[in-house]
């Protein structure tokens, strides 16, 4: 008797163990993938530099510092060829293998600080200076044999250091991985979520307030529930292809453009605001309608009076969570076109764009060693987001829900 | 005279006269009892005024364009065109877009001389789209003037407007569906037109190849997509399961049974983090390091055909994904079975292990497979992580350390090339998606009925 009980008791505590486990395998394995990227990432948010001394009347440099303080400033520096008068300085600095120590970003920087200071053309100067990708990687220690040895050699003398790289988070994007930025795609991501939020927003809650409020009870708006119950479980990528029949090819809207990623995200997410709006308009106890219609009210002012705006924080919450789904949303985004190569940020609702999980799938497949770095710190700069906007839309529920 | 000048003129129109009407009901208020607040009166003269020149105007865009693209190539500039479709329709782009102003000059000697006939087009018939949706607005106005008094109902009549709105937003919903179905059904069947139903549903052979000219040499390829559908379901209702069956409701169990309140209010929400990640970056992480993890095991256990794109390295990414899917569906229907049992269990001498696993697991189990059928669909219409991590090469292999591709992978490979919107490969990618999208709905119904119809049992 005592044998099988203590058996019995040895079950239970393995069981326990077992739950305990599962649930602490499920959080391990988040915690490895969060820290596996931002490993992998934050050495994307840092540039190396490299500081070189400049004999600028002696160099191949013909710059005049009258033209550098007018207004013709940009185009005289852009084409003045910065970038083999880099290389020259580098080989005088480091020795011969250094010639390609300075790439593009470089040469950016070298004319921004000479628009700044138009003297200096005038002096020798030393000036740090951003390094090529592929010695910014080998500083990284994921470089080839002779990038790091040219790095040692440097950082030996001293001319070596890192900075935050404020061209990531200002800039698009680039051939060169050391010059790639997100804001192309942030500015993106931002235009096709408002054309998302303008779109999905009003339609939801007015279709979730007729279904709750105003819908009889026969078969057309039994067709209706079910139709947004089942378009909530559609996979991601059946709406970009809807959307690449419909807006693209029937009705020929630009492509790639946010007004089109914009309609294709809100058919996705509006039956998610749906369903979140009617468990909120539900949850609003009956006694506040029938007090409102006793007043006086007719059915539409209880509604838009009363009902809305005490339902309006559950509602605000659920619309939050399905923006921060529609945020990372790349498969129907693709499928509408947006795999091109954007290089400048989008002015407007109607011209190319990129979104940030766009961007960091065509950086994933990019081969440049770099470009495993700026990927991650991407994808670092996208869950800063998305941990943003579900702890807004905890803090909403937590601080505006009520109990009834 | 624009179409846009039309627009806001009109509505300069409505709030004109929702002003006049507002302040008319404000006076008449002054001498009686209104039925309808004065706010009512302006809000239904506005809409009066407003929305029928409104609907009118958004109407007569479409025909407005293509009565203007008539005229102009009636014109004698028009008429002295080329025949080719692809080049007329590039120069009346071009001289499209000289007319609104978004370029200088075109390419086209062409389209210069085009562009002030579009102009003249265009203000000729916006004019008369412009000038009859006036001629509404203000019919609207007058009608609505004409009926101001005492006794009108405006609320009403508002209320009628908000509630045809209502309606409509919910319509939306029924459109999508819709628009899905046959959007996907119009191209399948188009590409049933190129290769048969039978060789798509049960052929065994997937290489996609269409011929790019006509006097091609290369061959019309394979469109068998069982080795398609054979990976997804690998990949997805298989390997994925065996990692978030088990996991998932065991988290459930212990966060439902045995962890503290205080505990779980924290923990469920991590879970939930979980579910938030964007696939992406499940994708990035599965082709980054558990690919190549997975790819060292396969070797050092001798499977020499171990590929760094493997089956198992996306499977056990897109389980992870799948965890608190089922985690939270399974913690839904422990919760909802009645206390009394649970008490009765233990009162009889049972363990919590025995409880459980006798008593409340099969009073949840309908939930608990509903939410297992949930997270199948999910787990087979999701693109991204096998995508990034899985492969290309359709294969019919049961070796998890094995290349296979999926349905979602190869609608995104035909879809993400430059193709010709034609070829049967493009089509394929619809038939495709209308497989998916049928799938995942019959999964869905199935797990939604099973989760509804087992439910009631003790309430």
């Amino acid at each position: 008797m005592d044998r099988h009980l203590r058996k019995r008791y040895a079950d239970e505590r393995r069981f326990r163990m077992l739950g305990f486990l599962a649930i602490g395998l499920s959080v391990a394995f988040l915690a490895f993938l969060l820290v596996t990227m931002a490993w992998r990432g934050l050495g994307g948010f840092t540039q190396t530099e490299a500081k070189v001394a400049i004999d600028f009347p002696r160099s191949d440099l013909i710059l005049d510092p009258a033209v550098l303080k007018g207004p013709e400033a940009e185009q005289a520096v852009a084409s003045a060829n910065l970038e083999s008068v880099l290389a020259q300085v580098a080989t005088a600095n480091y020795g011969p293998q250094a010639e390609e120590l300075f790439g593009g970003g470089a040469g950016r920087a070298l004319g921004r600080a000479l628009i700044a200071d138009p003297d200096l053309v005038s002096r020798r100067a030393e000036l740090w200076l951003p390094v090529a990708s592929q010695y910014d990687v080998a500083a990284k220690n994921e470089g080839s044999a002779e990038a790091e040895q040219l790095i040692a050699a440097i950082d030996s003398n001293g001319g070596l250091r890192r900075r935050f790289n404020g061209d990531f988070l200002g800039g698009s994007d680039a051939t060169d991985s050391s010059e790639v930025g997100v804001w192309g795609a942030l500015k993106g991501s931002f235009l096709t979520i408002i054309v998302t939020m303008a779109l999905a927003f009003p339609i939801g809650v007015l279709a979730a307030l007729y279904l709750e409020e105003f819908a009889p009870r026969n078969r057309w708006t039994d067709l209706i529930e079910v139709s947004i119950n089942n378009l909530a479980a559609v996979p991601s990528i059946i709406f970009g292809l809807l959307g690449l029949a419909v807006f693209l090819s029937f009705m020929h809207l630009p492509r790639s453009a946010p007004l089109v990623g914009g309609l294709t995200l809100a058919l996705m997410t509006m039956p998610v605001i749906v369903i979140a709006g009617r468990n909120a308009i539900k949850s609003v106890p009956p006694s506040i309608r029938d007090a409102a219609l006793g007043v006086g009210a007719s059915k539409m002012q209880v509604v838009f009076h009363h009902v809305l705006p005490l339902a309006l924080p559950g509602i605000l919450t659920g619309t939050i969570i399905g923006m921060a789904r529609a945020l990372g949303e790349t498969a129907p985004l693709l499928m509408i076109g947006m795999r091109a190569f954007i290089a400048t940020p989008p002015q407007g609702l109607t011209q190319p764009a990129s979104v940030l999980p766009v961007q960091i799938f065509l950086w994933s497949d990019e081969v440049g060693r770099g470009f495993v770095e700026k990927t991650s710190a991407a994808i670092i700069v996208l869950l800063i987001f998305m941990l943003l906007m579900n702890g807004l839309a905890i803090y909403l529920r937590n601080r505006f829900e009520q109990r009834w | 005279m624009t179409l846009t000048l039309a627009l806001v003129a009109i509505l300069l129109v409505a709030l004109a006269a929702a002003w006049l009407a507002r302040s008319r009901a404000d006076a008449l208020r002054a001498d009686g009892r209104l039925n309808s607040l004065p706010f009512y009166h302006g809000a239904y003269a506005f809409l009066w005024t407003a929305l029928p020149a409104l609907i009118l105007i958004a109407a007569w865009t479409p025909i407005q364009t293509r009565l203007v693209n008539e005229a102009v190539l009636a014109s004698p500039e028009g008429q002295a065109l080329p025949d080719f479709d692809m080049q007329r329709d590039m120069i009346l782009a071009e001289a499209r877009q000289i007319a609104k102003g978004e370029i200088e000059g075109g390419f086209n000697a062409e389209s210069n001389a085009l562009a002030p006939k579009f102009l003249a087009a265009e203000g000729y018939y916006a004019a008369i789209g412009g000038g009859i949706a006036l001629l509404l607005a203000f019919a609207g106005a007058a009608l609505t003037f004409r009926r101001l008094s005492f006794d009108f109902r405006a609320r009403s009549g508002v209320e009628r407007w908000v509630m045809g709105l209502l309606v409509a937003a919910s319509l939306i919903a029924i459109l999508t569906t819709l628009g899905i179905v046959l959007s996907l059904l119009f191209e399948t069947l188009r590409f049933f037109k190129l290769v048969s139903p039978a060789e798509f549903l049960f052929g065994t052979t997937w290489s996609p190849q269409t011929a790019l000219r006509a006097d091609q040499a290369g061959s019309s390829g394979a469109f068998g997509s069982v080795p398609l559908f054979w990976g997804t379901a690998f990949i997805g209702a298989i390997i994925a399961m065996i990692v978030a069956i088990p996991l998932g409701l065991m988290s459930a169990i212990f966060l439902t049974q045995y962890a503290r309140p205080r505990v779980r209010s924290w923990l469920k929400p991590i879970l939930e983090i979980l579910a938030g990640v964007p696939t992406v970056v499940y994708g990035y992480f599965a082709a980054l390091t558990v690919a190549p993890m997975v790819r060292d095991l396969g070797l050092s256990i001798g499977i020499t055909s171990a590929s760094s794109e493997s089956a198992l390295a996306a499977g056990l990414v897109m389980g992870i994904m799948i965890i608190p899917f089922v985690s939270s569906m399974a913690d839904d229907s422990i919760a909802a079975v009645p206390q009394s049992m649970r008490d009765g269990s233990l009162a009889l001498g049972a363990t919590k292990a025995e409880t459980i696993k006798k008593v409340l697991l099969p009073a949840a189990l309908p939930g608990v497979v509903g939410g297992i059928l949930l997270a199948v669909s999910r787990a087979i219409g999701e693109t991204m992580i096998v995508v990034m991590a899985a492969g290309l090469a359709a294969n019919l292999t049961a070796n998890p350390f094995e290349s296979v591709t999926t349905v979602t992978t190869q609608i995104v490979q035909l879809l993400t090339g430059d193709q010709e919107f034609d070829s049967a490969k493009t089509l394929a990618a619809f038939a495709l998606g209308l497989a998916l999208f049928a799938i995942t709905l019959i999964l869905n119904l199935i797990g939604l009925i099973v989760v509804r119809r087992y439910r009631e049992a003790y309430e």
